[in-house]
């Protein structure tokens, strides 16, 4: 790990103004993907502006009705919150299905939205990725893909987000709520702030360097059978292979987002729109622009079976 | 504070003493340190915590993790190295009551913390039930997982009891109850290359059914 300087910030805007004056900082929240990286060289941040102390762990009610969550809440702690459990019961299932409890006690909700991917190559610092090193190549097109994004993806990067907690954000329409170093506040949709990799796969979304996320907002409840099924190489502790993240009316209409297929969760409406049809006509739509690899052609039909399961879960 | 004439001094003093001077040599500029907010950083900090109970004041390079202040530093070495990346549950620790992996946190963020190593929860001659148990059960071979699989196990029967749903809860609006299926999914952050996970399931379910 490089040196760097460290320092636990005392409030929102000193840790927004501290990020503000040293392009090389970066927050620390939970850690645990940061130091995973920092431990490779892979992130080489400088300064560490810690802030976990600064008041951002709390869940509260909006005034419309729906639910505030502040970034620094645990995952542990955001799905076993009553309100999240009876109302975003999506949210709750999708955090339980990703990673350990030991890391779910640590990891964030920021944290959770701008954790890396996890493709091997980014990983192997002997290797060529665009990702870590702006263009020095590709290694997984052409090379192992099988956990691969199918659609969305482009010629510099094939990489996948690997967050399950976004699948749901993703599907329940959350807002992600930012400060920047001037302390101008923003608010971005979740279906605007992943971005598609392009040429620029090592700009994963659309923050400026420096902004801080203070919360992400849930809206008011909308209710529907909420199931989050994650198919994966064994039954717990790992990654997605897919997974379908979905609200289902009992009219049959309803929200799918899929994850483990793209570089950002996976949600198209006019595919929602197909969901009365059954869940192939929906998978149809939904991975209509799918340019799978060899390797990972098989997640194509692997959403169609798993939107299945969950529709006549949803119906059963 | 050292004497201006005093020839070894050493890189730290310099920083300070640069601080309440203009610096008027380039050696201050190239040091260790950064500026933020108008005070001069380190790659050092100070921080203190409680150890199974005992206080513990350390001035750490900051990128010390907490598994190697516990370690190298503090030389309670029960806690282990396996992965060092997360994924093999090795270094499980206990602060303010909830497991964490001490691989993938910071020593300087854990000021004031409260925490509890395998060493504190029992030791020879007065060992926690969970430890007698896992000793009854053969909930080990070789012996290295064995204290991020204890720590962790203690914890999971508290988060049971807290309410805390996982993977497998059935109903998330009901509380989830002690079976083998909430246990090997709740025990999945602890990786045992022997494969003595059913011996650990039959210990952890027995301390569970004595304290129920
Ligand atoms: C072995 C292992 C298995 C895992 N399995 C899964 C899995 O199955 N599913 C899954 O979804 N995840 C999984 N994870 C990933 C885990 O969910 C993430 O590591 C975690 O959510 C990151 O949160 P954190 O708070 O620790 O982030 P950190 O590591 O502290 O930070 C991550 C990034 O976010 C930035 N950041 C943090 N807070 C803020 C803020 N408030 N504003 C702006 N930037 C901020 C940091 O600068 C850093 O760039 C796994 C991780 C490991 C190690
Ligand atoms: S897929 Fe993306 S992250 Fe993986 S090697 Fe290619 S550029 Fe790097």
């Amino acid at each position: 790990m490089r040196a760097f300087t460290y320092e636990r910030a005392s409030s929102v805007e000193a840790a927004a103004k501290a990020a503000a004056s040293n392009p090389e900082a970066k927050f620390i929240a939970g850690g645990t993907n940061l130091l995973d990286l920092m431990k490779l060289e892979i992130e080489t941040p400088t300064h560490l502006i810690d802030v976990n102390d600064i008041g951002l762990d709390k869940i509260e009610p909006t005034q419309d009705g729906g639910l505030r969550i502040g970034a620094l809440v645990r995952n542990t702690d955001l799905a076993a919150h009553e309100t999240v459990r009876r109302d975003y019961g999506l949210l709750s299932r999708a955090l339980l299905a990703g990673a350990s409890g030991q890391l779910r006690n640590k990891a964030s909700t920021a944290g959770n939205l701008l954790q890396r991917t996890r493709c091997p190559y980014f990983y192997d610092t002997n290797q060529p990725c665009n990702k870590r090193q702006p263009g020095s190549g590709c290694s997984a097109i052409g090379g192992f893909s099988r956990q691969h994004a199918v659609i969305g993806t482009s010629e510099a990067c094939i990489a996948t987000n690997p967050s399950d907690m976004a699948i749901a954000m993703r599907a329940l329409d959350a807002v992600v709520e930012t400060v920047k170093g001037d302390g101008s506040r923003r608010a971005i949709p979740i279906a605007d702030f992943h971005r598609l990799p392009g040429d620029t796969p090592h700009i994963e979304t659309v923050l400026e360097p420096g902004e801080m996320i203070t919360a992400v907002v849930l809206p008011p409840p909308i209710g529907g059978r909420q199931i989050y099924r994650k198919v994966r190489d064994r039954a717990s502790y790992a990654f997605a292979l897919v997974s379908v993240g979905a609200v289902i009316q009992s009219n049959g209409t309803g929200r799918i987002a899929v994850g483990g297929v793209a570089h950002k969760p996976w949600r198209v409406e006019a595919a929602e729109a197909e969901l009365p049809n059954g869940a192939r006509a929906a998978a149809h739509v939904l991975l209509a622009d799918a340019r799978p690899t060899e390797e990972n052609r098989f997640k194509v039909e692997l959403v169609e079976r798993t939107l299945a399961a969950v529709v006549s879960e949803a119906r059963g | 504070m050292q004497s201006p004439n005093q020839l070894e001094i050493s890189r730290r003093d310099l920083l300070i003493s640069s601080t309440a001077t203009v610096a008027v040599t380039g050696v201050a500029a190239d040091g260790a340190a950064a500026q933020s907010a108008g005070k001069i950083m380190d790659h050092t900090t100070k921080v203190s915590f409680t150890v199974n109970g005992e206080r513990r004041d350390l001035d750490l390079d900051n990128r010390t993790t907490l598994l190697d202040a516990l370690r190298e530093h503090l030389h309670l070495t029960g806690t282990k190295k396996g992965c060092d990346h997360g994924q093999c549950g090795a270094c499980t620790v206990i602060i303010d009551g909830r497991r964490i992996n001490a691989c993938l946190t910071l020593a300087v963020m854990h000021e004031g913390d409260q925490i509890t190593t395998i060493e504190g929860l029992g030791e020879p001659g007065n060992l926690h039930p969970m430890q007698a148990a896992f000793i009854k059960h053969d909930g080990f071979q070789c012996g290295y997982c064995t204290p991020g699989q204890i720590c962790s196990s203690v914890a999971v029967l508290e988060e049971i009891k807290a309410n805390i749903p996982s993977h497998v809860t059935g109903d998330l609006t009901r509380q989830a109850h002690v079976t083998p299926a909430e246990i090997r999914e709740r025990m999945s952050g602890n990786i045992c290359r022997c494969g003595a996970y059913s011996n650990i399931l039959d210990a952890i379910t027995e301390v569970a059914g004595t304290r129920a």
